[in-house]
């Protein structure tokens, strides 16, 4: 890895986010982009510095991808301005026409009361609404993206729902091991929060409702944890052939030593009781890395405050790495940015990476009543200095998504 | 390292034309197309044949937790498993990758078109919106919307369990699944991998999308390469999956294949300079190492202008010979690719290759059994590819 960017709630640039990350400062606060009523969690991790006119989360999530990737070219310094000698791999959350955009053609239908042909006729009048094609395809980020870097190829936009972002890390890894390229730009975006998004993951009871103080709310391993908390961001990794890196005489800020992934079959939104892909997906990583479980001395936790995952977690982490776990501190960024969804594996990813170079692990704030039935060594409120080498970066998501990598600071 | 050459073992289709290998070779021989003017009028669609999920999704339950888009590739995925022979194999199934093209669900259009018409009303407040999704959105419709729950679905009910990748971006995703999972297999970074896209094409919500850029297919059905007065594409609906693995691991399993699929190769034209499209298949074309006498399964749309140029690029080789399964089976978007690979593979292995569906005759006869056939996708708007499929030996 040779360039990394970031944008979270907590701010832009890896400096900032830094900063602010190992003082444990929040991200999360209640939700002015829209009106709130009527709605039972009313707070995120939204990025609202930054903005995109007329909004959309498609045109924010793109925004903050295009934030992201600059600082880490800028980092890396690779190719040349709109020239990025390799493919891009891009998580981003699923698209489609959002609210705004559905009244907008809704109050230019001529009736009063229309049914989907009558707003259908409007959609296709003149030619009126052709923008909206042009944002709301599937492919809309990736193509500006590529045309914007001049990414290599057919880009790929992927979801693996909280896993994407590790998932567009280990796409990047893959093809250079085959040799298809020397560089591969992996960027992961989300900007999500919008009023149906929000509705969606409430009807599924699957964030967090303590609302008022909204930066307490994400409380990974706490007893009284009761769900995660919507986020946006974006991550960018610059990603090289060793070799080549090496050549070009590039900064190397950290290696992917392993990746792996195992799917769940149990359930769409639960994991299997007995962990068993989890456990899969840490020992597969592992194996890629040709690492033993003693070699890890940090996870950044999935951590995503839900009381099924941070237990499940624990379970899976516990069964692999046995009396060696109560040893391994553990951390959850999404106690301060949030879950940032399709952007978090990237996201993390780079907070791992920055924890290497400073030798200092970001707190899991929030963490006032530990879960008993989660004895981890949590790196609880405040930072930690710590001796670390290789770190463990986890997303367990919906769907049966689980994916874990094993970053390393670079082999002396 | 020499790359290992990966077989396609199993296929599985559902579509407006029906299910199962035998009823598409039938309705591909009699010509049949299955296509709707009526229901979305004046949209032509292409709607899903007869089907009874049961036999791919025993649980109602599960069938419950899906939408159609989801049941569709959710069959379609049993049914290649099948015809590969690894159903309910769980050793194999348990390390089997998977990676899937996928759009998004249904929406519950009924729900939407209420809020439409309050706000054209003067009765939707802002802050009324969130009451209503609040209200009315079903909890589990966002599952059964989710671009990843497919293959989340394809996981729980067929136990497909190695890594599983869903890839976004209409055709383009189709064409790239293909791609990586060749490129994976063939590198030894997978064994096996189940590969393929679903699409429900009778749905007004995803219409929406295509209206904006007026690229849906109004009024009449027609051939794909006589629709330039009328160009567009008609939605249609299919479940197209492949079962691809590596010659050694199929030959140890005692599978035979249908064909092996040689390569895949993908592009992003700038479609903003005229031409682009036609320029990036004339540079993607030599990859295949092909004769300009080849045959040529194209997932063409009916789209303008990326019709035009596709047909640039066909007409500059008058000796190939051309099928586009569009004509007969709607725009399936992301599953145009893998429904291409799909027949490319099936006519191998019946040593035949299907007739034209074409009365203006750009779709000529072959006879004899066809040991090469090129799959080519255009998106309508973005994304470009090819493929090679040949008898394996």
């Amino acid at each position: 890895m040779t360039g990394m960017g970031i944008v979270t709630s907590l701010g832009a640039g890896k400096a900032d986010n830094w900063k602010r990350l190992t003082a444990g400062e929040s991200g999360i606060k209640t939700v002015t982009r829209f009106p709130i009523d009527s709605l039972k969690t009313t707070m995120a991790g939204a990025v609202d510095f930054v903005t995109v006119d007329p909004f959309s989360s498609t045109s924010l999530s793109q925004r903050l991808a295009e934030i992201a990737t600059e600082e880490a070219l800028a980092q890396a310094g690779i190719g040349s301005k709109g020239d990025f000698p390799g493919p891009m791999f891009l998580a981003v959350a699923p698209i489609e026409t959002e609210w705004p955009q559905r009244l907008e053609v809704a109050r230019a239908v001529p009736k009063t009361d229309f049914n989907i042909i009558d707003y259908l006729a409007t959609c296709s009048e003149g030619g009126r609404f052709t923008h909206f094609h042009r944002r709301f395809t599937f492919g809309s980020v990736a193509l500006n993206l590529a045309e914007t870097f001049g990414t290599k190829g057919s880009p790929i936009s992927l979801s693996t729902a909280c896993a994407s972002g590790a998932t567009a890390i280990q796409l990047g890894v893959e093809a250079i091991r085959r040799g298809e390229t020397d560089a591969a730009l992996c960027v992961a975006t989300d900007g999500s929060v919008n009023p149906e998004a929000m509705v969606r993951f409430s009807l599924l009871s699957a964030l967090s409702t303590q609302n008022d103080p909204p930066q307490a709310a994400s409380k990974p391993f706490s007893k009284n944890r009761d769900g995660f908390v919507m986020a946006e961001g974006a991550g960018a990794l610059v990603l090289e052939s060793y070799d080549a890196a090496i050549a070009r005489g590039a900064r190397i800020l950290g290696v992917v030593a392993g990746c792996g992934e195992l799917t769940d079959s149990f359930h769409r939104t639960r994991s299997a009781p007995d962990g068993k892909p989890a456990i899969g997906c840490v020992r597969k990583t592992l194996a890629d890395a040709g690492m033993e479980p003693h070699q890890i001395d940090h996870i950044n936790a999935h951590g995503t405050s839900t009381p099924e995952n941070d237990k499940m977690e624990y379970l899976a982490t516990s069964a692999v790495f046995g009396e060696h776990t109560a040893k391994i501190p553990v951390s959850s960024n999404k106690s301060m940015v949030g879950h940032t969804i399709s952007a978090a594996g990237a996201v993390e990813a780079i907070f791992s990476l920055l924890t290497l170079e400073h030798q200092r692990i970001p707190p899991t704030i929030n963490y006032e009543v530990p879960d008993p039935a989660i004895p981890f060594d949590v790196v609880g409120n405040k930072a930690r200095d710590a001796k670390v080498t290789a770190v463990m970066s986890n997303s367990f998501g919906f769907g049966g998504q689980n994916a874990s990598l094993i970053l390393t600071r670079e082999p002396a | 390292m020499a790359e290992k050459e990966v077989w396609i073992t199993g296929i599985g289709l559902l579509s407006s034309l029906g299910e199962g290998l035998d009823a598409h070779w039938e309705a591909l021989a009699d010509k049949r197309v299955n296509a709707d003017d009526k229901r979305l009028a004046p949209y032509v669609i292409h709607p899903i044949g007869p089907v009874s999920f049961d036999a791919q999704i025993p649980k109602k339950g599960d069938q419950r937790q899906m939408e159609t888009w989801q049941r569709i590739g959710t069959y379609a995925a049993g049914l290649a498993l099948d015809s590969a022979g690894v159903k309910g194999n769980q050793e194999i199934l348990s390390r089997m990758d998977m990676i899937i093209a996928a759009g998004g669900g249904e929406r519950d259009l009924t729900v939407d078109m209420a809020i439409m018409n309050a706000d054209a009303q003067g009765k939707l407040p802002p802050a009324l919106l969130n009451e209503k999704l609040m209200n009315e959105l079903r909890p589990t419709l966002f599952l059964a919307q989710l671009s990843n729950l497919l293959a989340g679905n394809i996981a729980i009910v067929h136990g497909v369990c190695g890594t599983s990748r869903t890839f976004m971006g209409e055709e383009a995703a189709g064409i790239d699944a293909a791609r990586i999972a060749v490129a994976r297999i063939g590198a030894g970074q997978s064994d096996i991998a189940l590969v393929g896209a679903a699409h429900n094409g009778d749905r007004g919500d995803l219409l929406m999308l295509y209206a904006f850029g007026d690229f849906a297919l109004k009024n009449q059905h027609s051939s794909i390469w006589s629709r330039r007065n009328n160009p567009g594409f008609a939605i249609g609906s299919a479940g197209a999956f492949l079962v691809m693995e590596s010659r050694e691991h199929a030959e140890a399993r005692g599978a035979k294949p249908f064909a092996k699929l040689t390569k895949v190769v993908a592009d992003l034209a700038r479609r903003k300079e005229p031409g682009a499209v036609t320029k990036s298949l004339q540079a993607m074309w030599p990859k295949l190492g092909v004769g300009d006498d080849a045959i040529l399964i194209t997932g063409a749309t009916g789209a303008e202008p990326a019709t035009s140029e596709e047909r640039a690029f066909l007409e500059q080789r008058p000796g190939l010979v051309v099928r586009a399964p569009g004509t007969t089976f709607g725009h399936t978007m992301e599953a145009q690719f893998p429904l291409g690979l799909a027949l490319a593979a099936l006519s191998i292995s019946r040593g035949k290759l299907y007739p034209g569906n074409d009365p203006a005759g750009f779709e000529v006869e072959k006879p004899g059994a066809p040991t090469q056939i090129v799959v080519m996708g255009v998106g309508h708007w973005q994304g470009e590819g090819m493929a090679l499929v040949e008898a394996a030996k």
